[in-house]
């Protein structure tokens, strides 16, 4: 299996502090991997690598395809008087084209993600009337409509109902049938061993990257919850050369 | 009632011109406001305002109270606040609305200091308040140009704005139109405020910009029913205003942007999302 994306050696950061410390490896296409690990660790770090909206400062990351971005608080001006079928229609963008108009079969299109996430008869609902959930739905079925072979997922559980977790995750499981790269970003460890097969333990320097029973075993979480909180104002700067990589597990 | 209503604009020349200037006007200011206002950055077009006036001011110096050299001045004045600001909040850690409020402090000094050069205290104040009373053919026309500039530019903008206004992240991951589109869109800003100085002057061009976007706010959800009612409100007080102003004799200029001041203050209370009806609860509901 080729790579979706590749990571060599990438060091990601703010003000020359790391918040991830050379890290290698691999998404496989079509993998289903959970990026587990405390608060400050990183992973939301990494997955702005990967979109390129944060330039590394050191290493590189290969991607291939189009990715579908979820972020974890997503920017959305709820206020903004769009409707759920404005919203989802960004998804299109890409096919569409900055000026394109939606035809019948887009309109289709649409009204069957809509079905997808639960969301039925709420096409022409202002944002601003969605609960939390129903917005995690909308916003899932936007992920749908970009129809990108990568789908990057920041914590889209946060603050979200079981049955509502139980149906997107649902989605999720179906994206990885059908032979997407998914990489979502968890706190739900329960969530991570049912339904992940593969899981990446951050604490800025990466614990273990690899199967998700041997990667959440418990001697390796207790190495993650190990991982100093602050940062060092004062920490000497990393001499090259004297990497200290963690073990890949593949 | 033809006596009060119509009969001083049918019988003076200074009066219709000044009553197709502010019409145009509106119908290209409303819609920029309305996105400003969602953009929230009501208060940038104030200060957008501002900036143009050491430009507006050096054309002044060069040519006299001309308008071609006066608007060209200010449009380029403008564009230059609003890119050095952009630059800064893209190059430092400065949020665009500190570095908009430096830079059209140090552009409205600048401007100030420039008038002073030559001139008097009245020609100062036509440039900061305007004389929508002494519009001739020439700044018509312009006025005419800005508005069908503004409204073409924006119908091309439109979507990519809209995709801004609601979810710039997203944008952002799918495109690169973010940061073009944004340009584009404070051009046409600075285009509609350069074309209502002759008329409302440097300060109040930006009123028939927010006041009655600000106003439809309070009526209508859907941007395109705002933008289309901030028009008619616009409209509108740009002739009860002049007729006001006719009969009271008083400023025209302050008379419409006080008339659009007071459809914002009806509209706050009255409007179907203002204070009196949004807290009254329907006594009906339905099922589900």
């Amino acid at each position: 299996m080729s790579a979706a994306i590749r990571i060599e050696d990438l060091t990601l950061g703010y003000d020359g502090h790391p918040a991830v410390h050379h890290l290698s490896g691999a998404f496989v296409g079509g993998s289903l991997t959970a990026i587990v690990g405390p608060n400050g660790s990183g992973k939301s770090t990494l997955l702005k690598g990967i979109m390129g909206t944060l330039t590394p400062i050191g290493g590189r990351i290969v991607r291939e395809g189009e990715i579908a971005y979820l972020p974890q608080s997503a920017e959305i001006d709820r206020s903004f008087p769009a409707t759920v079928s404005e919203l989802i229609g960004l998804g299109l963008w890409k096919r569409r084209g900055l000026f394109g108009g939606l035809d019948a079969a887009d309109r289709e299109q649409m009204a069957a993600a809509l079905h997808a996430v639960g969301l039925d008869g709420f096409a022409k609902r202002p944002i601003d009337t969605l609960s939390g959930g129903q917005m995690q739905r909308a916003l899932f079925a936007r992920v749908l409509l970009q129809d990108a072979p990568v789908v990057l997922l920041d914590e889209p559980f946060t603050a979200i109902d079981e049955k509502t977790v139980h149906d997107l995750m649902h989605l999720v499981g179906h994206w990885h049938a059908e032979g997407r790269t998914v990489i979502a970003v968890l706190h739900d460890l329960e969530l991570v061993r049912r339904h992940f097969p593969d899981t990446l333990l951050l604490a800025r320097e990466p614990v273990v990257w690899g199967r998700t029973p041997v990667a959440l075993r418990p001697e390796n979480l207790q190495r993650a919850r190990a991982m100093p909180e602050a940062w060092d104002e004062h920490a000497p700067w990393h001499e090259d050369g004297q990497h200290d990589h963690a073990g890949h597990v593949h | 009632m033809y006596e009060y209503f119509i009969a001083p604009f049918a019988q003076f020349g200074f009066m219709q011109r000044a009553l197709a200037g502010a019409v145009i006007l509106s119908i290209s200011a409303g819609p920029i406001g309305v996105f400003l206002m969602f953009r929230r950055m009501s208060l940038a077009g104030d200060a957008m305002a501002h900036a143009i006036l050491p430009g507006a001011a050096a054309g002044f110096l060069v040519s006299g109270l001309a308008i071609l050299p006066m608007t060209i001045g200010g449009f380029a004045a403008g564009l230059i606040v609003a890119l050095l600001a952009g630059l800064v909040s893209r190059l430092t850690l400065q949020r665009e609305d500190t570095s908009l409020a430096a830079f059209y402090l140090i552009s409205l000094a600048l401007g100030v200091l420039l008038v002073s050069l030559r001139g008097s205290n009245v020609d100062l104040m036509h440039v900061l308040f305007g004389t929508v009373l002494a519009l001739n053919n020439d700044a018509l026309l312009l006025i005419g140009a800005v508005s069908s500039i503004s409204l073409v530019g924006l119908a091309l903008i439109w979507r990519p704005l809209f995709a801004e206004c609601l979810d710039p992240t997203f944008l952002r991951s799918v495109s690169k139109a973010g940061q073009p589109v944004h340009l584009i869109f404070l051009a046409l800003v600075v285009l509609n405020l350069v074309g209502g100085f002759q008329a409302l002057g440097t300060l109040m061009s930006v009123g028939l910009m927010m006041l009655p976007a600000a106003a439809a706010r309070f009526w209508v959800r859907s941007i395109e029913a705002v933008a289309g009612l901030a028009v008619l409100i616009g409209v509108a007080s740009s002739y009860l205003g002049l007729l006001l102003s006719y009969h009271l004799e008083v400023a025209s200029g302050p008379s419409i942007i006080l008339v659009a001041g007071a459809a914002y203050i009806a509209s706050l209370i009255l409007g179907r999302r203002g204070v009196l009806f949004s807290r009254t609860q329907p006594t009906r509901h339905r099922i589900a």
